[in-house]
C-alpha cells in the first residue's frame, strides 16, 4: 500500500482500500478516494448504498474492518473534526441552554471563558440570528435548533466538518435559509466539509465537488466537479449550467441504482 | 405516570407565576383553577355529610365529616397525632435515603453495563413484583421488631424501584447525545458526568417519586403489624382496635395529607431541576 503520509497537494483526506461490512453484507470492498481541502463535498447516492457508513468511518465514529483513511497524513484523532447530525433534537443537549451548548466542546478543549466568549462572539457574527441564545434547545425551532448545533461544530474551528442529511427533518422554507447560512459560513472560514444529502439539487447547490455512491457495495459510479461560481443563490438552481449537472447526476444515480 | 395530570397542572402554574399568561388573565385564570380545583374534595365533603345526617350508612360507622376534622384537631394538640405524623415521615424518609444511597449509584453502573443489566433484570423484576408486605415475617426474624425492621424493609421496597428506574434511564440514553459529546472529544468520564448523568435524571426522578410513595405505604403498614408504638399506622390500628370511628377516619386523611404532600415535594423538585423532561 502506498505511503499515505505523502499526499497530494491540495488533498485533505484520502481514503485508501477501505473495507467494511456489517454480518457478512459488505458495504465497502476496496474504496479509495481523495477529498479536496477547503472545499465542500457531497455524497449522493441510493438509500441504504452505505453514506452514513462512509461518513461515520471518516468522522471516527465507526470502526472499519480494513484500510487506511487519513488527513493531510494525520489520523483522525490529531484532527479537529466538527459533525452536524440529522437529527438535532436528539443531538443537543436540552438541560443547557443553546449558548451552553456552544461553549461545551471549547470547554473540553480547555479554552479559558474569556477566549470562549470572544470566538462565540465571532461566530455568532458570521450568523444572522434572529433568536436568543440564552434559550433552552426545546425552546427553539427546529432550525434554530439545527442552528445552534452547526454553531457548536464550528466554535472549535475545525478541519473537517461532517454532516449527515443536516437538513431533512426541516422543512422546505428552512431548509433554503439553511443551505445559504451553511455556505456562506463555510466559504468564509474555508472549512473542508462533507455533506450527505438526500436532495440531489441540495447537493450540487452545495458542492464544489458531488461523490455519486453506486449501491452497496459501494463504489465511485462518479466524482464530478461543480464548478458554479460563488456565492450560489436560489437563481443559481435555474441556471443552464446547474440544470445541465442535475440532469448529467440522475442520470448516473439511475445507472447505479438499475446495477452495475 | 398516572401523576401526569399533576405534574402538567404544576407547569402550568409555574407558567401562571411568570407571568407568561399576562396579568389580567393570570389572577383570573389562577383563581378558576382553584375554583375547580376544589369543587372535587367538596362535593365529596358534602356527599359524606348528607350521608351521615341520612343516616344511608350506620351512623356508628360513619361519623360525620365535622366530627372527623374536630378529631384531627383534637388529636394533632393534645392526642399525640402530630408526633406519630412526624415519626411516620421520618422513617419514610430515612427508608427512601437509604434506597436513593444505594440505589442512584447501582442503577447508573447497572443500567451503563447490559451484561450486568441483563443477568440481573428477572431477579429485580421478580422482586419488584414480591409484594413487600409477604416479606413482613422475614423482616421480623431478621432484624427484630424494633425501627430498624420498618426501615431496611420499606427501603428494601424502595431501592428496587430507583435502582430499576435509574437504570433504565442510563439504557435509554440518547446514542447521538453520547456520540456528538464523543466527536467532540469527551473522554469516557465526561461522557459519564456531562451526558449520561443528566440523561438519566428524568427517569430518575420518576423512580424517586415511586420510590417515596411506596416506602410510605411499606412504612404504615409495617407500623400496624410490626410491634411499635408510635406512627400513624399504630394510630390506625388503635382506632380500628378501640372502635375510635372518628380517629379512624381522621388518621387516614391525615396519611393522605402526608403521602400528597411527599408528591407534591417531588413534582415541584422534578418540574424546577429536570425541566427538559418530556420536551426534548
Ligand atoms: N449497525 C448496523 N448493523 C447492520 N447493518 C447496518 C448497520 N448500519 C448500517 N447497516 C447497513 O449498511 C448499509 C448502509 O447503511 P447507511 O446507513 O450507511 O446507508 P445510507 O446510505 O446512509 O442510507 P440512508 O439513505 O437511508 O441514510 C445499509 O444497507 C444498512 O442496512
Ligand atoms: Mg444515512
Amino acid at each position: 500500500m502506498a505511503d499515505l503520509t505523502w499526499f497530494t497537494p491540495g488533498t485533505h483526506i484520502t481514503v485508501r482500500g477501505l473495507r467494511k461490512s456489517f454480518g457478512g453484507n459488505p458495504v465497502y470492498v476496496g474504496f479509495d478516494i481523495d477529498l479536496p481541502k477547503g472545499r465542500i463535498v457531497s455524497v449522493f447516492g441510493p438509500n441504504g448504498c452505505g453514506k452514513s457508513t462512509f461518513i461515520n468511518m471518516v468522522a471516527g465514529l465507526l470502526p472499519f474492518d480494513g484500510g487506511e483513511i487519513l488527513f493531510e497524513g494525520k489520523t483522525i484523532r490529531e484532527t479537529r473534526i466538527g459533525y452536524v447530525f440529522q437529527n438535532y433534537r436528539e443531538a443537543l443537549f436540552p438541560w443547557q441552554r443553546a449558548l451552553d451548548n456552544i461553549h461545551y466542546p471549547l470547554k473540553l478543549m480547555g479554552v479559558p471563558r474569556a477566549e470562549r466568549n470572544r470566538r462565540i462572539e465571532e461566530l455568532v457574527a458570521g450568523f444572522d440570528l434572529k433568536f436568543d441564545l440564552h434559550r433552552y434547545p426545546y425552546e427553539l425551532s427546529g432550525g434554530q435548533q439545527q442552528t445552534v448545533s452547526i454553531m457548536r461544530s464550528l466554535v472549535i474551528e475545525p478541519e473537517v466538518l461532517f454532516l449527515d442529511e443536516p437538513f431533512s427533518a426541516l422543512d422546505y422554507e428552512m431548509t433554503l435559509i439553511m443551505r445559504d447560512q451553511l455556505q456562506k459560513v463555510l466559504i468564509a472560514r474555508g472549512t473542508t466539509a462533507v455533506l450527505v444529502s438526500h436532495d440531489l439539487e441540495e447537493a450540487i447547490y452545495l458542492a464544489d465537488k458531488l461523490l455519486l455512491l453506486t449501491r452497496r457495495p459501494s463504489r465511485i459510479a462518479e466524482f464530478l466537479d461543480i464548478p458554479l461560481p460563488r456565492p450560489r443563490s436560489p437563481a443559481t438552481l435555474t441556471d443552464t449550467e446547474f440544470v445541465r449537472i442535475k440532469a448529467h447526476a440522475l442520470e448516473v444515480f439511475q445507472t447505479a441504482v438499475r446495477g452495475s | 405516570m398516572e401523576l401526569r395530570p399533576a405534574k402538567a397542572r404544576l407547569a402550568q402554574g409555574h407558567a401562571e407565576r411568570l407571568g407568561i399568561l399576562g396579568t389580567g388573565l393570570h389572577v383570573d385564570a389562577a383563581w378558576r383553577r382553584w375554583m375547580l380545583m376544589s369543587v372535587g374534595p367538596l362535593a365529596l365533603f358534602a356527599i359524606w355529610y348528607v350521608a351521615h345526617e341520612q343516616a344511608w350508612v350506620t351512623q356508628r360507622l360513619l361519623p360525620s365529616p365535622v366530627r372527623t376534622l374536630q378529631s384531627i384537631w383534637t388529636n394533632m394538640t393534645q392526642g399525640g397525632m402530630g408526633e406519630d405524623f412526624l415519626r411516620t415521615l421520618w422513617r419514610t424518609l430515612q427508608s427512601f435515603g437509604i434506597a436513593a444511597v444505594f440505589g442512584v449509584p447501582l442503577g447508573i453502573v447497572v443500567g451503563a453495563n447490559a451484561k450486568i443489566y441483563r443477568s440481573i433484570e428477572f431477579l429485580v423484576d421478580f422482586f419488584r413484583s414480591t409484594p413487600a408486605t409477604a416479606m413482613f415475617p422475614l423482616f421480623m426474624i431478621l432484624f427484630g421488631l424494633g425501627d430498624f425492621a420498618k426501615i431496611a424493609i420499606a427501603a428494601f421496597a424502595a431501592w428496587l424501584v430507583i435502582l430499576f428506574n435509574v437504570a433504565y434511564g442510563v439504557m435509554n440514553a440518547r446514542q447521538t447525545r453520547i456520540l456528538a459529546a464523543r466527536v467532540m472529544g469527551a473522554s469516557r468520564l465526561r461522557i459519564f458526568r456531562d451526558v449520561l448523568f443528566y440523561e438519566c435524571l428524568p427517569q430518575t426522578f420518576v423512580g424517586l417519586r415511586t420510590a417515596v410513595s411506596l416506602a410510605l405505604v411499606v412504612i404504615v403498614v409495617a407500623e400496624m403489624f410490626i410491634g411499635g408504638d408510635d406512627g400513624l399506622g399504630k394510630r390506625i390500628i388503635d382506632s380500628q382496635i378501640t372502635f375510635d370511628m372518628p380517629q379512624l377516619y381522621g388518621t387516614i386523611l391525615v396519611s393522605g395529607v402526608l403521602g400528597y404532600g411527599l408528591n407534591l415535594v417531588f413534582l415541584t423538585l422534578e418540574t424546577r431541576l429536570v425541566h427538559w423532561a418530556g420536551r426534548s
